[in-house]
């Protein structure tokens, strides 16, 4: 039997430390409201970033409606328009996709999947927790500041970010926004702090790294990574935030404003922009990574095949996450570097493509030939391979200065990071959460609903974000409310214009009955059982579902092998679950 | 200080040396530092990430310093003191630098006594790690004091680049604040040690966790750290 692990067969070690002391709670409210267990912790973080998320997505709607129909919606100016976009760019990123992958799946699953009762300090988790909710709230807070939100573009560019002539300039909209990311970082380190020693010094007996299944090591590199980059932001919110209320001049350079000479001067919004990409390029790797990894085990679990190349996949990803720290600039190709910059950025990021297609290689080598099953996490994944696959291809065009220059700031940039940062992982959200939810409520999730579900988000995010890549082509440029009249957009591009707002808006109909789902089958799901799925990992192996606080009894389990013991020759089953002893123990198989 | 560790982690003696030991512990379950605590391995891992913050905030100082086009202040000159008579430059932040690393010195006596369950030994070498840190923030608010009563503000100065108040105020400001907090937990330990609550286990009041005696050199890690940042902001802002 393969084993990534050598000398599976010698004797498991005795535990080095001791029992994890748990917090008891001890009546409703730190139960369920300040509690210090991860699965609650969890559930907070998943369902507050939903409902942000939830913003975000009517807030594309409101966009695409003016796109497809402009000059009809009268209450979306062009003012509105910009903070529409702005907000929905920052909370998909940031609000939603960051703190679901890591704060959401990261605090449920990492101590389910490495055998440990919990993060390594629980309290800490918690207020992690509460200083995301306060960074959302004051996130939302700047929806009523006077003036509104700020309308610069996620990226908060300066000079103009600050500006009068920008939505939330000069008014409270982009320091609220400011404080919100600042609070958010704090928050974040709280809870990565811990995703990271939870991994390296919490796990069972037995669970080594290369047997820790590719969910955790996603989460964890993606964790890491996010450490090292939101740093970079911090530091460039905190000087932003300066430069708008104390008068300093770090990114604003001398510039006149409606005929005045403004007091700023010899700041440099480049380093801006170095700033916020040191983080923004790995912070797509941060939402990637941890949907590589739930990917590859929704993979392998519904094709009953073990993954295909285990350890290049650990190595694909840790690969990818150090290389995402010395490509940040080929965002900036237009910024007027210097050319040989362009050429060093260009090459460093088509070598991402490297190790990126090993991965690709290896989730279509574990399908290949395996038993296939079409369950919903599965047509997920499957998805996922697809959309990935062609927001990528967009990618390497875009890498190469010469294309991306011509490219740039067009709808063919928004077509690509949506293919490949915003629809591929959200994909994957929808996956896990039709994998998961049995593990977390004990009930399935309603197929009908989630075949209906799947068909018009995956069918209906084509319909949306293919066109766009011709728009894109075409000249229309990004970050435009509306196009009026000009020779370049073809009578193709206004029809296809409404075509992508009607797609949209089916496409946000279905997330309806997603969530209505959600809520439905929390009652009315079928009983799930304790490992539907028949699947390896700990996390199904509790002894109740839900898992108990604490979630083992009395006993840690301990771990005999990989998390991808699928239909092994000679097993009585299909599945050996990591903390199986085996033949050893079982006698001959 | 492998074998530091108190509860009961320390590392099994069999391990190889060397390399091959690394490898040996990565390879492992359970833990890939053995002879780490989990809290010693997140204060390690916060520092990473605080480091990452203060270099952000020196390249972008350096950033500005370089690409400005008026003359740069001339440290010397602006952060000299007039004492009797004469000007002497960089004395103020000389002594300040004396201070902070006499400190660290007291930081780490006080771990060693810490380990030896010397009580009494230990509150005083954290009270007087405290006090040299109070004392740099103080003499860091004076120099500001000076500074501002001279025309320095974070949007200007009489003499140069407006980017040397903002990123003076910036950096030094946000060192304090490290340094602020320091001094507030190593009262918070210091205090501790002195009711023996690392003794018979007491219950930290928001965790309801049981401490030990490893709290006071996860305390001087943070310390440390602190002092060593403060080498490369004196070395970029002062004597650049
Ligand atoms: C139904 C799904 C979605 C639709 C219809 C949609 C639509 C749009 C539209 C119309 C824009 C503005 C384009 C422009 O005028 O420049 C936009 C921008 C953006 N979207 Fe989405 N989006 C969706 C989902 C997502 C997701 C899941 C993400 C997560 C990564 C995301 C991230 C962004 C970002 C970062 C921007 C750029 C904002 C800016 O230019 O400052 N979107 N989206
Ligand atoms: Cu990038």
């Amino acid at each position: 039997m393969v084993d990534a692990t050598p000398h599976a067969e010698q004797g498991i070690p005795p535990a080095e430390t001791p029992e994890l002391e748990l917090y008891h709670p001890r009546g409703w409210w730190t139960t369920y409201v300040f509690s210090q267990d991860a699965k609650v912790i969890a559930i907070q973080y998943s369902g507050t970033a939903l409902a942000i998320g939830l913003v975000a997505l009517v807030l594309s709607w409101l966009m695409r409606l003016q796109l497809g129909f402009p000059g009809t919606f009268d209450f979306i100016t062009p003012e509105a328009y910009y903070q529409f976009m702005t907000m929905h760019g920052m909370i998909m990123v940031i609000y939603l996709l960051t703190a679901l992958f890591l704060g959401g799946f990261g605090n449920y699953l990492i101590p389910l999947m490495v055998g440990a009762r919990d993060m390594v300090f629980p309290y800490v988790n918690m207020l992690s927790y509460w200083i995301y909710l306060l960074a959302v709230l004051v996130l939302v807070a700047s929806f009523f500041a006077p003036g509104g939100p700020t309308g610069a573009g996620w990226t908060l560019y300066p000079p103009q970010v600050i500006l009068s002539g920008t939505p939330g300039g000069q008014g409270a909209g982009i320091v609220l926004m400011l404080v919100s990311l600042i609070l958010f970082i704090i928050g974040f380190t709280m809870g990565g702090l811990n995703y990271v020693v939870t991994v390296i010094q919490g796990r069972t007996r037995g669970m080594t790294l290369m047997r820790m299944p590719l969910t955790v090591w996603g989460i964890f590199t993606a964790t890491v990574m996010a450490l090292l980059a939101f740093p970079a932001l911090f530091v460039a919110c905190v000087m932003m935030l300066f430069d708008r209320l104390l008068g300093t001049s770090f990114f604003m350079p001398a510039l006149v404003e409606m005929g005045e000479l403004m007091s700023y001067g010899g700041g440099s919004p480049i380093l801006f922009q170095h700033l916020f990409w040191f983080f923004g390029h790995p912070e797509v790797y941060i939402v990637a990574l941890p949907a590589f990894g739930i990917v590859s085990d929704l993979i392998s679990t519904h094709a009953r095949k073990n993954i295909f190349g285990y350890r290049m996949m650990v190595w694909a990803i840790v690969i990818i996450g150090a290389l995402s720290f010395v490509v940040w600039a080929h965002h900036m190709y237009v910024s007027g570097m210097h050319p040989w910059f362009g050429f060093f950025f260009a090459t460093t990021t088509l070598i991402i493509a490297i190790p990126t297609a090993i991965k690709v290689y290896n989730w279509v080598l574990t399908l290949w030939r395996g038993d296939i099953h079409l369950t919903l996490p599965m047509l997920f994944a499957l998805a996922f391979i697809v959309t990935f696959v062609n927001g990528g291809l967009t990618g390497l065009f875009l890498g190469n200065v010469v294309v991306d220059v011509p490219l740039s700031d067009t709808m063919f940039v928004v077509a690509h990071f949506h293919m490949v940062m915003g629809v591929a992982p959200v994909l994957v959200v929808f996956g896990a959460i039709y994998h998961w939810y049995p593990k977390i409520t004990g009930r399935m999730l309603n197929e009908a609903m989630g075949q209906f579900h799947f068909w018009v988000t995956f069918v209906g995010a084509y319909a949306i974000f293919f066109p766009m890549h011709y728009v894109g082509l075409v000249g229309v440029p990004r970050r435009y409310p509306e196009l009026g009249d000009v020779a370049f957009a073809t009578d193709s591009v206004h029809s296809l214009n409404a075509f992508i707002t009607i797609a949209a808006l089916t496409v946000g109909f279905a997330q309806m009955v997603f969530l209505f789902n959600l809520v439905w089958s929390l009652r009315n799901g079928r009983e799930a059982g304790g490992n539907p799925w028949r699947a390896t990992s700990l996390e199904w192996q509790t002894p109740t579902t839900p898992p108990p606080h604490g979630n083992w009894g009395a006993e840690r389990p301990v771990v005999y092998r990989w998390a991808y013991d699928y239909s092994v020759p000679g097993a009585p089953e299909d599945f050996i679950a990591q903390n199986d002893p085996g033949s050893r123990h079982r006698g001959a198989v | 200080m492998a074998e530091t560790t108190l509860d009961g982690t320390a590392p099994e003696q069999s391990r190889p040396a060397g390399l091959r030991g690394v490898a040996a512990d990565w390879a492992s379950d359970q833990r890939a530092f053995k002879s780490a605590s989990w809290g010693k391995a997140m204060m390690w891992i916060f520092l990473l990430s605080d480091t990452f913050i203060f270099g952000c905030f020196l390249l972008a100082y350096m950033t500005a310093r370089m690409s400005t086009t008026v003359p740069w202040p001339n440290a010397s000159e602006v952060f000299a003191l007039h004492i009797g008579g004469v000007e002497v430059p960089l004395i103020l932040i000389a002594i300040m630098t004396f201070v902070l690393i006499s400190s660290s010195g007291s930081m780490a006596i006080a771990v060693n006594f810490a380990y030896r369950r010397n009580r009494r030994a230990t509150v005083a070498l954290l009270l007087v790690t405290a006090l040299l840190g109070a004392t740099f923030v103080g003499m860091q608010a004076f120099e500001w004091t000076k500074l501002i009563s001279e025309g320095v503000r974070p949007w200007g100065n009489p003499w140069g680049a407006a980017q040397f108040g903002s990123s003076f105020f910036m950096i030094t400001g946000f060192h304090g604040t490290h340094v602020t907090f320091g001094v507030i937990f190593l009262l918070i330990v210091a205090r501790k040690v002195w009711r023996g609550d690392y003794d018979d286990g007491a219950r930290g009041f928001f965790t309801s966790r049981r401490g030990d005696y490893e709290h006071v050199e996860i305390m001087g890690l943070y310390w440390h750290f602190v002092d060593l940042v403060w080498v490369f902001i004196f070395a970029f802002f002062y004597l650049w």
